[in-house]
């Protein structure tokens, strides 16, 4: 049998040469929800550049520690987070923290594609707007225009920039929502199931766009979807109520996992 | 042991698959016994009917094949689905070559059955292909088992079908040289005794394959030395 060696398959395994930058990182993380405890002395660091999977089944906590990354739990009034969560080595708990800044830093893709309902030019111009991150309308429309096309949007929808966001498709509303939150210039962009509510074809256009967007943002990404995970992700987080269960190089994770309840899961065992 | 799949046809269809290279081992197993048997007792009839019984084996690696393809599409199969359905591709197309190795010694047994047999050759020729078939039994036990330890043994066990081939390629030079009437007669049996060490190599291939399927890690090849 042709087998490569090992220094092949390393080569193979990483998608590029650059060295790993921490990006961001977690720390004994813990979350209550009132009494309940949904996460349990999470360790975690997520890499520059890469596209970071969280998989598990439902109630695993995966959604949870997403939502930790830019402070979305801070909306929830009986949700207590502790430990440490940084972000270029800045603890975003910190009291002097600005949270709207952070949220601009580590921008959040949901779910439900839900663009707000204003006009497609105005969806993607509210951020940069409000964060004065343009002086005249010439730089504002610029930044609509390319976030758009870093979205891979702008194509289907200059003809019609001002009409309503939510009039069109739901693939081509989650792109909205994408290049959204790429207009306030994010350096993480968190995905809470992002192709969830998408046909094939608009998830797989998604995908393509996910694993283009790497090349200037870090992507966290929570999916259900093992073959997703799969392609998308160059590093997989494995979490089971409440515990990180394994992390590894998503191509070790979806062909020789470490621990058995990983497998189980991922290979559709888990009951 | 492994739990079962949440869906239970999953299981159904690595279970069917599984047998289907059980099935192919088996036969593939009975036709390298059968083909030099024939080769040595000269017996035309059981050497055709090996003949067919490769086409038989053709026939079932090719439903196995459109089986596991199917099940890669339908169930998408991760870790060690994945790994096993792979290794049952890898197995199939393993045996379904031992299978062309014993068809190729029973279609020689007609051009050496007019021969006057130098016994020793074919008692070398016997002892070859006893040690290749207990590699082939053994690494199908080993298959069945997903025993690692039995399949690591066939690995190194491929040695010694690889010094018998040599000391018999040896002897049938010999026998070449003091006669050159004797070369038709040889060259046949040098060509058999060549698909027989091939089997163990086929065996070899199983095992690093079923080692494959249990660890996750591919093994360099130990037995990537060639023979002459």
């Amino acid at each position: 049998m042709n087998m490569m060696t090992e220094a092949e398959t390393k080569m193979a395994g990483e998608p590029d040469s650059k060295p790993l930058n921490k990006k961001m990182q977690g720390e004994k993380v813990n979350v209550h929800y009132a009494e309940k405890q949904a996460l349990f002395d999470v360790d975690l660091e997520i890499y520059e550049n890469q596209v970071t999977a969280l998989i598990g089944p439902s109630g695993c906590g995966k959604s949870t520690f997403i939502r930790c990354l830019n402070r979305m739990n801070d909306t929830i009034d009986i949700c207590r987070v502790s430990g440490e969560i940084t972000l270029d080595n800045r603890d975003i708990y910190d009291p002097d923290i600005d949270v709207v800044d952070l949220r601009a830093r580590v921008g959040m893709v949901f779910q439900k594609p839900n663009p707000f309902p204003k006009s497609i030019f105005e969806n993607v111009a509210y951020g940069p707007r409000i964060h004065g991150l343009s002086r005249n309308k010439t730089e504002l429309e610029e930044i609509v225009v390319t976030s758009l096309q870093k979205a891979g949007l702008f194509d289907e929808v200059k003809d019609r920039l001002h009409e309503a966001g939510t009039g069109l498709s739901g693939g081509q509303q989650q792109r909205l929502c994408i290049a959204r939150a790429i207009a306030v210039s994010p350096e993480v962009i968190l995905m809470d199931e992002p192709c969830s509510a998408l046909d094939p074809i608009a998830t797989a256009r998604v995908e393509e766009l996910i694993d283009e967007l790497r090349e200037n943002y870090t992507i966290v990404i929570v999916t259900h979807s093992m073959q997703q995970a799969a392609r998308v992700s160059q590093r997989t987080a494995m979490f089971h109520l409440g515990y990180l269960v394994e992390v590894d190089e998503t191509d070790t994770i979806f062909t020789n996992p470490n621990n058995p309840k990983t497998q189980d899961y991922i290979t559709g065992r888990y009951g | 042991m492994m739990t079962d799949h949440t869906v239970t046809a999953f299981d159904d269809d690595l279970k069917s698959i599984t047998a289907g290279v059980n099935e192919m081992g088996g036969y593939a197993e009975s036709m390298v016994g059968q083909a030099v048997t024939a080769l040595i007792r000269g017996d035309l009839s059981l050497a055709q009917a090996v003949v067919a019984e490769d086409v038989a084996l053709d026939a079932m690696q090719y439903k196995l094949d459109e089986q596991i393809v199917l099940t890669i599409a339908k169930r998408q199969p991760m870790a060690l689905d994945l790994r096993e359905l792979i290794g049952a591709l890898r197995m199939a197309n393993d045996l379904e070559r031992t299978g062309d190795m014993a068809k190729n010694i029973a279609k020689r047994t007609k051009d050496v059955v007019d021969f006057a047999h130098p016994k020793p050759l074919l008692r070398g020729l016997e002892h070859l292909s006893s040690l290749a078939q207990t590699q082939l039994r053994d690494v199908l036990d080993a298959y069945v088992n997903k025993d690692i330890a039995q399949a690591r043994k066939v690995l190194e066990d491929d040695d010694e079908i690889d010094q018998v081939y040599t000391s018999l390629f040896r002897e049938l030079l010999t026998y070449m040289m003091e006669d050159p009437r004797n070369i038709s007669f040889c060259t046949n049996l040098l060509f058999c005794a060549k698909n027989i060490e091939r089997v163990g190599d086929h065996a070899t291939n199983i095992a690093e394959t079923i080692l494959y399927i249990v660890t996750g890690e591919a093994e360099p090849s130990m037995h990537g030395t060639r023979t002459l």
